[in-house]
């Protein structure tokens, strides 16, 4: 078994950049006490993410995480954020040296973890030479879909996904049925002056 | 080569957009921010389709024009609840908005 060796290669570069970008964006969002700029940072850092699992060839996992960080997530959390404030309290003295160390050491505890993990794109890592280089070889003839990952989610795994859309399905039907159809209409406005007006009275 | 040009570039793009994001002083800087740095990771996604040889990656960076368009205007409407005055740093205390009214 001949040790791999990892290819520098320009898309090598491309996920070098875009995970820079990514730990920017991340401190940006932790130092940021003004709360917009912080929903704003985290839709900008899933489109990075979800740019690099593009990368990685992860085209599902993209689509979620663009679909869900950037576009609903973000929504919701401003939805929140009007409802409260807009800007973070000052935070308290004297926590946070006991956060930093536990974070610090669980931390070093993950990175320790990545050392026994195989190199990225290793054929001889366990997840590659056992069913996997199966489906490699068999979806170009089995199923007319270029991409592996959608044809083992979409026809090896049909059923198992038809069933988990099933189940979002009833769970978002639950939903609507709790909140009311008129939710589905946008709901009733809401504006800070009624609030205020209401709070008067 | 032409690719690998068009990847940096639009990489120095996304990093001046994320200066905006960082720094900018209005909202509205940073909403434009979050756009654009969508609208370059649709561009990003369709360059690395063609360095890697697989232009289908083009579908996949029109979707997310669509998911980037979307969110923009869910996240500008909410600011259209929003009083004439401008934004409200501080939660006003109702004694003095009795007055304004």
């Amino acid at each position: 078994m001949t040790p791999f060796e990892v290819e520098l290669t320009p898309i090598f570069f491309l996920d070098l950049s875009l995970l820079t970008m990514l730990l920017l964006v991340a401190i940006a969002m932790l130092r940021s006490r003004h709360l917009f700029a912080v929903v704003m940072l985290s839709g900008i850092y899933s489109l990075l993410s979800a740019a690099f699992f593009v990368s990685l060839d992860a085209v599902d996992v993209a689509f979620t995480e663009a679909a869900v960080g950037a576009g609903v997530s973000t929504v919701l959390m401003l939805a929140g954020m009007l409802l409260t404030a807009r800007k973070e309290k000052p935070k308290m003295p004297g926590r946070a040296p006991v956060a930093l160390a536990a974070v610090f050491a669980t931390g070093a505890a993950l990175i320790y973890a990545t050392i026994d993990m195989p190199a990225f794109g290793d054929p001889n890592a366990p997840a590659n030479v056992a069913v996997g280089q199966a489906y490699v070889d068999e979806t170009p003839n089995d199923i007319a879909v270029p991409n592996i990952v959608t044809a083992v989610l979409a026809s090896y795994r049909g059923f198992d996904t038809l069933g988990e859309t099933l189940v979002v399905f009833t769970a978002g039907l639950a939903v609507i049925l709790l909140l009311g159809v008129g939710s589905l209409r946008g709901g009733r406005k809401v504006s800070d002056t009624d609030a205020n007006k209401a709070g008067d009275q | 080569m032409m690719f690998a040009v068009a990847t940096i570039a639009i990489l120095v793009a996304m990093v001046l957009a994320l200066v905006r994001a960082f720094a900018g002083p209005s909202l509205y800087d940073r909403v434009l921010a979050g756009n654009s740095f969508g609208t370059k990771t649709v561009l990003l996604i369709g360059l690395m389709g063609y360095i890697t040889g697989r232009p289908d990656f083009l579908d996949i960076a029109l979707l997310y024009a669509l998911i980037n368009f979307t969110a923009t205007i869910a996240i500008l409407r909410f600011f259209s609840y929003r009083t004439p005055k401008g934004p409200r740093a501080e939660p006003i205390p109702p004694s003095a908005d009795k007055g304004a009214a």
